[in-house]
């Protein structure tokens, strides 16, 4: 179903399980931003894990979808479904401009071209009026959705996230077990190969890109809602990293990977939050570790100790 | 007082001097990572926090060992390439065998954690260093005021680049090491213990940022952030003089420092942006970049 | 076979990430208890003239106040908030909803402090802002649930400006950090100069952050024959702005708009020497001053405390005063009403001696304006301002009527 295989289903039915059942025992606001993060680390799985495409400057897209969502929020009232439309038409695009000029390269300079990118992004937000600068936008309302959900209760926003994660993960599960997904693994195990073919393997390279960078923008607009802030950090340069280092730490390329790393990472950041700098020591030493040893990432050993995929 | 376009001449000089200043900074550090691409595909996200490390070698040698300037220039980059030479033979030396991608990703975290660690050490506000007694003021030039240290700056940048490039592309070593680059096995059947060839290699690449850090030093407080606020500029500088190229990275770095000069003076706020903005515009007319070799 | 395998290890991974997330609590207490948050910069640029410092601000109030004798307890956190207000809004949130925490403290940076002041707002709890610079705190963005503590960006062009100009220093121009507070400041000083018959002859905006150049900005401003730099940054941008001032051998005068002891320490005597800034606090101003410096540095070693960490002081003594007064159990209940009763009641502290909070949360007492040594009036280490003016509390701060403050009744 939806192209699970048997033990890849399970898993999904336990994730489901765990999503309806934590919020009445853990705070909803933290499983809200678990939510968001897991969304956007699938989305930029998509690229790395199914594409082979490392995308160093994502945040530019996560955080764009959020000022758009906020600013239209904010200024426009509009119902909050459209809004976190808006911020992922705003990825989309965004994702097709700069995927267009990122697209002409691959590997390590694919890599270098969108973390330079991401940063014209950043100083952009930072000189645009609209973006607030340094303060961001504060005080985004809530809002409703479809006009009749009140969504200021905790709990009914976890809802709401809750369906936009789930919504946005088979989203990209079924585009990976689509013949479009075909295309992209074949391109990714060998390109010159599948242009033989009569692919035109940057333009499916870049479809590809602006999906991810899309449900990247759904991602930033719905987070965005739920803390009521769009600031700058969600399009700097340690957001980037932090995202690939949830991917890479929850499995590169798995299904829930992503969806693990982002559990570990946010907890990781939520407990040591009180010790400063420690966090970013942290993060870099588990980058290393994981690089160096754990290459496959949590998920991934599991997967291969089981013997699945997952 | 000449006016050029409008703007005073003294403005106009002062303004491309410190572009050039800047512009060395942007040479030395992204030959330092040219030199490590060229030689071991490594993409040293790494280089700001070395750097930084650098420059707290400078302060460090002179606050606990009351060792001055001139002889923390050629101290620092032996104590930080040391380092490097450390970090390469237990960290990045397992890299070689995986995809490329690997290196970004595990230089990167390398970077968080230096960067991190001087954090909690020395907090963020900065430290002072103060220049060589030899090189304070300045001197009017007429139609400039040029401080002395910022001209030496220029001057020093030049002539570790020239040598950087001379030993690279006109010694029998140089020509070792590009062979190196080329064809590895065939080289070390030749009896050239290429290993500690790419050892040596990644020390100088690494030394090299540390010497920019000493240089650095007075001209900004020594402080944690000084490598990252650099190496994203850093990074579009050797995308533009294209990945690899030592000529291409020296030639970038003072032309784009230049251009963030003039850029200063007439739009300020864009002078962030505009390295980037040239880097769009290569990458859409000559992707490989100004000096590269074609993808 | 196969599958109980997977399902123990599923189930294994459940169990772990629910034991990393964080509960929800609820549990009562025997002796009614406050819960003080500390919430600042304990590893960024803001983390000398507040961070641990701040931290040890609250305790050493704590201990002052004497909370043992009086029947009820106090906890005391802290958090990191990193300069970003989405990591602030969720700390505060977490603190408000799920650690029962009554009372914010610090928050030294004005985007986090506007966004926490919201959350504060609507959890109804209690904000005393000591680090923020921003008037705004106390304009458009008052509310019932925040006080402005220390100082603000009026004071400090109030001040600096409005002195300087005085003192001869009638022609300015700006180097201003790109983003809301540094054009705040520059506004405010603008209005001051202009005010008192000045000029400013031009200003260039940089962007923030990520500067560390500041020479191009120093020779277009020693182009432009201004008697007074206005430095409208803060921290590392003020200090790097400042050496290279030195090292240009720039012969203006230049105004620290917003500088700290901790910047001065940190440039020494021989560059920072004969700047102006405004402070509301400097440790040696006077005995009362010296004697909460000597105890305080007695368990931070070997630093002063800057104004921000006496504020904290100050503002969670005074809680302590005003919760004690309306009862604890009140006190946490309705942040609101904790606020009315502190802006009742007036202050008194060895740090800012005898003042009073106005309706639109603002704290009002005198700001004066310091010059820094030279090496040789210096006596030791952190002697280092010479007292030059005193503005008088009721004209240091923004007049009531005309910030936009919907507490304000006209």
């Amino acid at each position: 179903m939806f192209g699970f295989s048997r033990p890849q289903f399970i898993a999904f039915l336990a994730m489901l399980a765990l999503i309806i059942v934590c919020p009445f025992v853990v705070y909803p606001v933290f499983l809200m931003r678990v939510l968001c993060m897991a969304l956007f680390a699938c989305a930029f799985n998509l690229m790395i894990g199914y594409v082979g495409l490392l995308s160093f400057g994502h945040a530019a897209y996560f955080g764009m979808g959020g000022y758009v969502t906020a600013w239209t929020m904010k200024v426009w009232h509009l119902d909050a479904s459209i809004a976190i439309l808006l911020g992922g038409v705003t990825g989309g695009v965004l994702g097709l401009c700069l995927g267009y000029l990122a697209i002409r390269r691959s590997g390590i300079y694919f890599a270098m071209i969108t973390l330079a990118l991401a940063q014209m992004v950043y100083f952009f937000c930072l000189e645009a009026p609209f973006t607030g600068g340094e303060d961001g936008i504060q005080q985004v309302p809530r809002g409703h959705l479809f006009g009749f959900i009140d969504l200021s209760n905790d709990m009914t926003m976890y809802a709401m996230v809750a369906c936009v994660f789930l919504g946005g993960f088979l989203l990209i599960h079924r585009i990976i077990h689509s013949p479009f997904g075909q295309v992209l693994k074949g391109i990714r195990e060998n390109e010159p190969r599948a242009t033989s073919l009569g692919y035109r393997t940057d333009d499916y390279k870049l479809i590809a890109f602006v999906l991810s960078t899309s449900l990247t923008g759904i991602a930033g607009g719905t987070k965005a809602l739920v803390f009521g802030i769009a600031t700058l950090t969600d399009v700097n340069s340690s957001t980037s990293g932090e995202i690939v280092l949830t991917t890479l730490l929850g499995g590169l390329g798995t299904v829930f990977g992503p969806v693990m790393g982002s559990v570990v990472m946010v907890s990781m950041e939520n407990y040591l939050a009180q010790f400063g700098a420690w966090v970013t020591v942290t993060q870099g030493v588990i980058f290393m570790f994981c690089v160096l040893a754990f290459r496959r990432g949590i998920i991934g050993e599991i997967g291969n100790y089981l013997k699945l995929k997952l | 007082m000449i006016m050029i376009f409008g703007i005073p001449g003294p403005l106009l000089f002062g303004q491309l001097l410190l572009g050039l200043i800047n512009g060395a900074f942007y040479a030395m550090l992204s030959l330092g990572l040219a030199v490590i691409f060229g030689m071991l595909n490594i993409i040293n996200f790494a280089h700001g926090a070395l750097f930084m490390m650098g420059a707290f070698a400078a302060w460090m040698l002179l606050n606990y060992f009351d060792i001055g300037y001139f002889p923390a220039l050629i101290l620092a980059p032996l104590l930080v390439g040391a380092f490097g030479i450390f970090l390469e033979k237990t960290i990045i030396s397992r890299l070689y065998k995986l995809d490329h991608l690997y290196g970004l990703l595990l230089t990167f975290g390398l970077s968080l954690v230096i960067e991190g660690l001087f954090r909690n050490g020395y907090g963020s506000s900065g430290m002072p260093y103060r220049i060589p007694s030899l090189l304070q003021g300045a001197t009017d030039l007429g139609f400039m005021f040029m401080p002395n240290y910022r001209g030496w700056v220029v001057l020093a940048a030049f002539v570790v680049c020239t040598a950087t490039w001379l030993i690279i592309e006109k010694t029998s070593l140089g020509a070792t090491l590009r062979a190196a680059t080329e064809n590895a096995p065939l080289v070390q059947a030749f009896g050239v213990n290429v290993p500690r060839l790419i050892t040596l290699t990644y020390g100088g690449g690494i030394a090299l940022a540390a010497f920019a850090g000493v240089l650095a030093a007075p001209i900004y407080s020594v402080n944690p952030n000084m490598g990252s606020n650099f190496i994203n500029t850093v990074f579009a500088v050797v995308v533009i003089g294209g990945m690899g190229s030592i000529l291409g990275s020296i030639v970038t770095g003072f032309g784009l420092g230049v251009i963030e000069g003039l850029t200063k003076v007439f739009y300020p706020q864009a002078s962030a942006t505009v390295v980037f903005v040239v880097m769009v515009i290569i990458l859409l007319t000559r992707p490989r970049g100004l000096f590269g070799k074609a993808a | 076979m196969n599958l109980s395998r997977r399902a123990i290890t599923l189930g294994g991974l459940a169990t772990a990430a629910g034991t990393i997330a964080p509960l929800r609590s609820g549990f009562g207490q025997a002796k009614p208890k406050l819960k003080i948050g500390c919430l600042t910069d304990m590893s960024g640029p803001y983390k000398d003239l507040a961070g641990p410092g701040a931290a040890a601000a609250v305790h050493q109030a704590l201990e002052e106040f004497g909370v043992a004798g009086k029947g009820f307890d106090v906890e005391v956190v802290v958090a990191d908030h990193l300069n970003k207000p989405d990591v602030g809004t969720t700390v505060a949130r977490e603190w408000f909803d799920r650690d029962g925490v009554d009372l914010i403290v610090e928050v030294a940076n004005s985007g986090v402090a506007l966004a926490v002041a919201s959350v504060a707002k609507e959890k109804n709890k209690v904000y005393l802002n000591t680090g923020a610079a921003t008037s705004d705190l106390t304009a458009a963005a008052c509310n019932a649930n925040t006080i402005h503590w220390v100082y603000d960006t009026y004071m400090l062009a109030q001040s600096t400006g409005g002195a300087m100009v005085k003192a001869g220093g009638d022609s300015w121009f700006f180097i201003t950090a790109d983003y809301a507070f540094g054009k705040a400041l520059q506004r405010d000083t603008t209005e001051f100069v202009t005010g008192a018959n000045g000029k400013v002859v031009g200003s260039v905006a940089y962007p923030f952050p990520g500067t560390t150049d500041f020479s191009s900005y120093l020779i277009q401003a020693q182009a432009s024959g201004a008697k007074v730099l206005g430095m409208a940054n803060a921290g590392t941008d003020t200090i790097n702005t400042i050496k290279q001032a030195k090292e240009f051998g720039i012969k203006m005068q230049l105004a620290g708009l917003l500088l700290f002891l901790t910047d001065v320490h940190s440039l020494g005597l021989d560059v920072a020497q004969g700047i102006v800034l405004t402070d509301s606090f400097y440790w040696d101003m006077n005995d009362r001053a010296r004697a909460f410096s000597d105890r305080f540095s007695a368990k931070v070693k070997g630093v002063r405390p800057t104004m921000v960490q006496a504020g904290v002081y100050s503002s969670t003594l005074h809680y302590l005063k005003a919760a004690t007064a309306m009862g604890i159990e009140q006190a946490k209940k309705d942040g609101a009403a904790t606020i009315a009763q502190l802006k009742a009641m007036p202050t008194d502290d060895d740090c800012f001696g005898k003042g009073s909070i106005r309706v639109d949360g603002r704290k009002i007492h005198p700001s004066y304006l310091w010059e820094v040594k030279k090496p040789s009036e210096s006596k030791g280490p952190w002697d280092y301002y010479k007292p030059v003016a005193t503005t008088a509390a009721d004209k240091a701060f923004r007049p009531l009527d005309k910030g936009g403050c919907p507490l304000v009744k006209a």
